[in-house]
């Protein structure tokens, strides 16, 4: 059964539309990465997907189930985000403690002390962490926290926005490693938007590019690391990232 | 080749709960009219050996240096009042993100001519015609149209090189980049580096470009510094890096990630307690 199946997806921010007739599967277990610059609508999509972009038409199916417009609890259980910016995304004034244990308390489950306890070592993240402030944690330990977060509810897949472009190249390592380990222990299937081609290499098996809304081209990551991408943008976006390649 | 700028031994420091703390410890080095990287991670020390040069350390940072001359001119002895008539016109800085940096409530045309004003009295033909001739430069089109509009209606690539131009109009010797481009996406990224690299070489001007990014740097300077902690572990020609030698610039350039990768697990650098 595919993870996640989109078919032709229109999502609209007001008036404007922002992408046309998007249509991908991810296979369960499988990571899957949206490539393209700023503006191209892959943020968007899995805005779509979390539910935070509501005005969408076509169809959005996690697990086989269709997802509905609204808020959808069984929904969040399956799939959980991971945002950009750890310094953003968790609340200034709520321990890691706090926040790990939100989803439980949302979603009933009791056995909080011992599941907190539990994604905390499985995101590397040491016990001493676990009353403090975001402020007191550096930028990768924040990253591992909203890693945390998300799979608490043991979710099964994740839909990752560009999770390591905010982090040092050092940090970025110990992220990605996490990320790629996590995947083979919990089986877990990946959505990743980045402009990050190298981090695709890494951690991703396909890998679909998009330019102004529409999907441009499907390819194997095997594809991508020989250079043998088809269309003409893609081939230039590599080249790009060749030039210039940002770490 | 004559030093443009000299620094020995810089100190910067701040006061801490547990005591002073120096987040720049005895840094030395000398510039001439060439293109310096300066490359770590955060909290190496790097921004603030960039911010210190221009005298931007606000108390309770502290800076001290056994020597800091620019072209001459001991920067440490300088009044806060004649530090004006260096910054900008002298030496000049672009900061990281232009959302930030520039002002929201100022078309671009003022802000860019804000800038030429402060340090040259000139018309107003002459004024208009220069601003027209720096955007051009940095390759904005329509600059005639962008000059009347508000930095909010302008794109993150375009609003860098605005910074830029209103960073190169006083004809500054040196000019300090801080993380130019890690606010722009890739494509704008290159773009962007090409302007200040033309704009440098043209002008004989002396950049130190500041950045974590190890390519970005060595493609674009002739000189590397490697900073962790604030030291300086390694410095070396740009083409060198590859072969650079210190384990801790080894492991930075290890742990990036390769278009062909296919390694199963990075290589993470050993962390010290106080960094982790």
């Amino acid at each position: 059964m595919s993870a996640l199946t989109i078919e032709n997806l229109d999502i609209s921010y007001g008036d404007s539309k922002v992408t046309h007739g998007i249509g991908f599967t991810v296979a369960e277990g499988e990571s899957f990465a949206l490539v393209g610059e700023s503006g191209s609508g892959k943020t968007t999509v899995l805005k779509a997907i979390a539910g935070m972009a509501r005005s969408w038409s076509g169809s959005i199916a996690v697990f086989g189930r269709p997802r509905s417009h609204g808020i959808d609890r069984e929904f969040a259980r399956q799939c959980q985000m991971v945002f950009q910016d750890p310094y953003g995304s968790l609340h200034p004034r709520k321990t890691v403690d706090a926040t790990l244990s939100e989803p439980l308390t949302i979603h009933g489950i009791s056995d909080n002390g011992e599941r907190v306890d539990e994604v905390m070592r499985s995101v590397g993240l040491d016990r001493r962490f676990r009353f403090r402030f975001p402020h007191q944690l550096s930028g990768g330990q924040r990253q591992r926290v909203a890693i945390a977060r998300a799979l608490i509810l043991k979710p099964k897949l994740l839909l990752l926005d560009e999770p390591t472009s905010a982090l040092d190249v050092s940090v970025q390592a110990e992220i990605l490693n996490l990320l790629k380990r996590l995947r083979r222990e919990q089986g877990l299937t990946y959505l990743m938007v980045t402009h990050n081609l190298p981090v695709v290499s890494f951690l991703c098996d396909r890998l679909a590019v998009m330019r102004h809304g529409r999907v441009v081209e499907i390819a194997d990551v095997d594809q991508l690391k020989q250079g043998l991408l088809e269309d003409p943008y893609s081939r230039e976006l590599v080249e790009l990232g060749a030039a210039h390649p940002k770490t | 080749m004559s030093a443009l700028l000299e620094i020995e031994n810089l100190r910067v420091t701040f006061p801490t709960a547990r005591g002073p703390i120096d987040v720049v410890k005895g840094l030395s080095f000398t510039l001439g009219r060439e293109r310096l990287g300066i490359v770590g991670e955060s909290g190496s020390g790097k921004s603030m050996t960039g911010r210190s040069i221009l005298r931007l350390i606000r108390a309770p940072g502290k800076v001290s240096a056994d020597k800091m001359r620019f072209d001459g001119i001991d920067l440490l002895a300088r009044s806060e009042k004649q530090m004006r008539d260096i910054r900008g016109a002298r030496i000049s800085m672009v900061m990281q993100d232009p959302k930030f940096s520039l002002n929201p409530v100022m078309t671009i045309g003022d802000q860019i001519a804000e800038a030429l004003l402060t340090h040259q009295k000139l018309g107003r033909a002459d004024i208009r015609g220069r601003t027209l001739a720096m955007l051009e430069a940095v390759r904005i089109n329509d600059p005639e149209r962008v000059l009347g509009l508000y930095p909010h209606e302008v794109s993150g690539g375009m609003g860098q090189r605005i910074m830029i131009a209103m960073m190169l109009i006083p004809e500054p010797d040196l000019l300090i980049a801080d993380e130019p481009t890690s606010a722009l996406d890739v494509s704008v990224q290159a773009q962007v580096l090409e302007i200040i690299d033309d704009l440098v070489k043209r002008k004989g001007m002396g950049l130190i470009l500041i950045s974590h990014d190890l390519d970005l740097v060595s493609a674009y300077c002739d000189r590397i510094l490697v900073m962790r902690a604030g030291e300086v572990v390694e410095e070396c020609a740009a083409g060198e890096l590859r072969n650079a030698k210190h384990p801790y610039t080894r492991g930075l350039l290890a742990s990036i990630p390769r278009l062909d990768e296919d390694r199963e697990e990075l290589p993470v650098l050993q962390r010290d307690e106080a960094s982790t």
